[in-house]
């Protein structure tokens, strides 16, 4: 189904939209799209490489 | 009246024994503990064990309210594995197939997200000590996670120190309001589901990692049909004046805030509980269908039905909590519920249930489950995954890795509480203000006379035939104040027994 495509999107507040602080929202939006992008680098970088064999072995007992 | 809260976490740890031929979680979880013992000087000569944990006192079948229904189970206590008692008053001990470490008592908040960080560093060096022990393509990684995502759970268990003349009724009322509801800012994050009957692509991503291992609303287990209000009746302290409510509902969390919060706001609402200032009672229909509900619930709109046949959000609960615990901070003061910490969680506490309000994305710095879907989104659409795709899972687990190198949730830009230089302190360094710092001295002194310890005695050897045994059972004696000069001028195990027997710890 469609839904369980999309892991989350929460819609716009409208009261976010109001906030005036500067910098100006597009220079904002860039910075932390900025910002994601390094971490998504990073994540690359240090991310399991064998992604299908890790989740596979990562079995624990239960536990308490 | 409420009794100031003594706070605590236990936290047990996924373990991966990589590159193992045949691995083995308990062998794995001794060998990483034991590691950490003899490369920190836990373990004082060769072949002599660290000082071990005294089982004595442990009642883990007692049952809150009064005889346990048949069939329940009661914990079974191992007592042949590593357990050992740590100078900063924590223990560090492997329970069934994990790695196990309990925080020392805490008086507020803040100090419990200090130990929870020191016990994060104990694992990373852990990490570090056992590496050193194993072939160059074996290690050992720890993760505080609670499952595996196939459908296996291991817990964080909180503490809180509540008065024996609460009615166990009232407790279990307010406790559920707050515990179903408070994922909200305290879930880890999770993709998939886990609950019975489901398939693992049912739910795309939810807010806690525990909620499909819920399965009772009040009970006695902790390994299966887990409860949201667990009463094992142990208080580990003089069972006349306390409780120890033990929580077994709560994720680990990678972020300092969000402990702060699920520690902190949970603390007032037993003061809250106990002086009997909780304006209303937020009765579900269904608790269990509520708390899984709310763990779906991304958007944070969907309403809950109560008993009565009112609807109320998981927000709207947690504004009426905070309202009753700010009117009652203002009328009655916040010694029952950490003094200026408490303060400092109201203020916090608003800030955050303002953000989710607006809009969840905006905490990101803040709450795990919304830093992880940052990650999860974010990798996802860079590389144009389907949700089923292997690395979005190995990032959902790898959130949690503790080896500094390979965290995710270090990278994730979190906001930090504590001070790094004072988490490597703590350490070894017990808290100054409960009787965790009588242990951690005690520890630190005198470990060669310590025979065993637990969390209201120690048992000391000073070589005179028979055992001595120091009783704590006031959790909120054995402080610097109280007893910091005499560690400072004792010489000996033997003299200070003799300076306790005449004063008293």
């Amino acid at each position: 189904m469609a839904e369980r495509e999309q892991i989350r999107k929460p819609a716009p507040s409208p009261r976010e939209q109001s906030v005036e602080e500067s910098p100006p929202a597009s220079e904002r939006g860039s910075d932390i799209k900025a910002q994601l992008d390094d971490l998504l680098d990073e994540i690359d970088e240090v991310l399991e490489t064998n992604a299908e064999d890790f989740v596979k072995s990562y079995i624990q007992k239960g536990g308490e | 009246m409420a009794v100031p809260k003594m706070l605590g976490l236990e936290t047990e740890y996924g373990i991966v024994h990589r590159g193992a031929s045949e691995p083995n979680p308990i062998s794995a979880s001794s060998l990483l503990i034991n590691a950490y013992l003899i490369a920190h000087g836990h373990a004082p000569e060769p072949g002599r064990a660290a000082v071990g944990w005294d089982f004595t006192d442990e009642t883990p079948g007692n049952d809150a309210r009064g005889g346990a229904p048949a069939g329940s189970l009661a914990p079974e206590i191992e007592t042949h594995l590593v357990n050992a008692v740590l100078t900063n008053g924590a223990r560090y001990y492997v329970d069934h197939a994990h790695p196990e470490l309990s925080t020392p008592e805490c008086a507020d908040a803040h100090s419990v997200v200090l130990y929870d960080r020191a016990a994060e560093l104990i694992a990373a060096r852990s990490m570090e000590a056992v590496r050193r022990l194993l072939p160059p393509d074996e290690e050992i990684v720890v993760y505080k996670n609670n499952s595996d995502g196939k459908g296996n759970s291991y817990g964080c268990h909180e503490n809180y120190l509540v008065s024996r003349a609460v009615p166990f009724s009232r407790i279990v009322t307010h406790a559920t309001a707050h515990f179903v509801t408070r994922q909200i800012y305290c879930g880890a994050g999770k993709l998939g589901t886990e609950t019975p009957g489901m398939r693992l692509d049912e739910a795309g991503y939810q807010i806690s990692q525990r909620a499909d291992f819920i399965e009772e609303e009040v009970g006695l287990e902790t390994t299966l049909k887990r409860p949201i209000v667990n009463t094992r009746d142990e208080p580990h302290a003089d069972a006349a004046k306390y409780r120890r409510l033990h929580v077994i509902v709560g994720d680990a969390n990678m972020s300092q805030v969000a402990t702060f919060l699920k520690v902190g706001t949970t603390a007032l609402v037993m003061a809250l509980t106990e002086d009997d200032a909780m304006p209303r009672e937020f009765r579900f229909a269904a608790p269990v269908a509520a708390l899984r509900q709310v763990s779906r619930d991304l958007q944070l709109r969907q309403p809950l039905e109560l008993a009565d046949g009112t609807t109320i959000t998981a927000l709207g609960v947690q504004w009426e909590l905070l309202a009753a615990a700010r009117t009652y901070v203002e009328q009655r003061g916040a010694d029952a519920a950490g003094g200026e910490v408490a303060r400092r969680v109201l203020a916090r506490w608003e800030d955050v249930l303002g953000g989710l309000e607006r809009d969840p994305a905006t905490l990101a710095g803040q709450i795990d489950w919304v830093a992880k879907l940052r990650l999860l989104d974010g990798f996802r659409d860079r590389h144009g995954l389907d949700f089923e795709d292997a690395r979005l899972r190995a990032l959902d687990i790898q959130y949690h890795d503790l080896r500094p190198d390979r965290s995710l949730a270090a990278r994730a830009g979190l906001e930090t509480l504590v001070d790094e230089a004072a988490a490597v302190r703590a350490m070894t360094e017990p808290p100054p203000d409960t009787r965790a710092y009588f242990r951690g001295r005690c520890l630190q002194k005198f470990a060669a006379e310590v025979v065993a310890a637990n969390w209201d005695s120690i048992v000391f050897d000073v070589g005179e035939g028979s055992l001595r045994r120091v009783s704590m059972t006031e959790p909120a004696r054995g402080t610097v104040a109280h007893v910091g000069d005499m560690f400072d001028e004792c010489g000996s195990a033997m003299e200070l027994l003799r300076r306790l027997g005449s004063a008293g710890a």
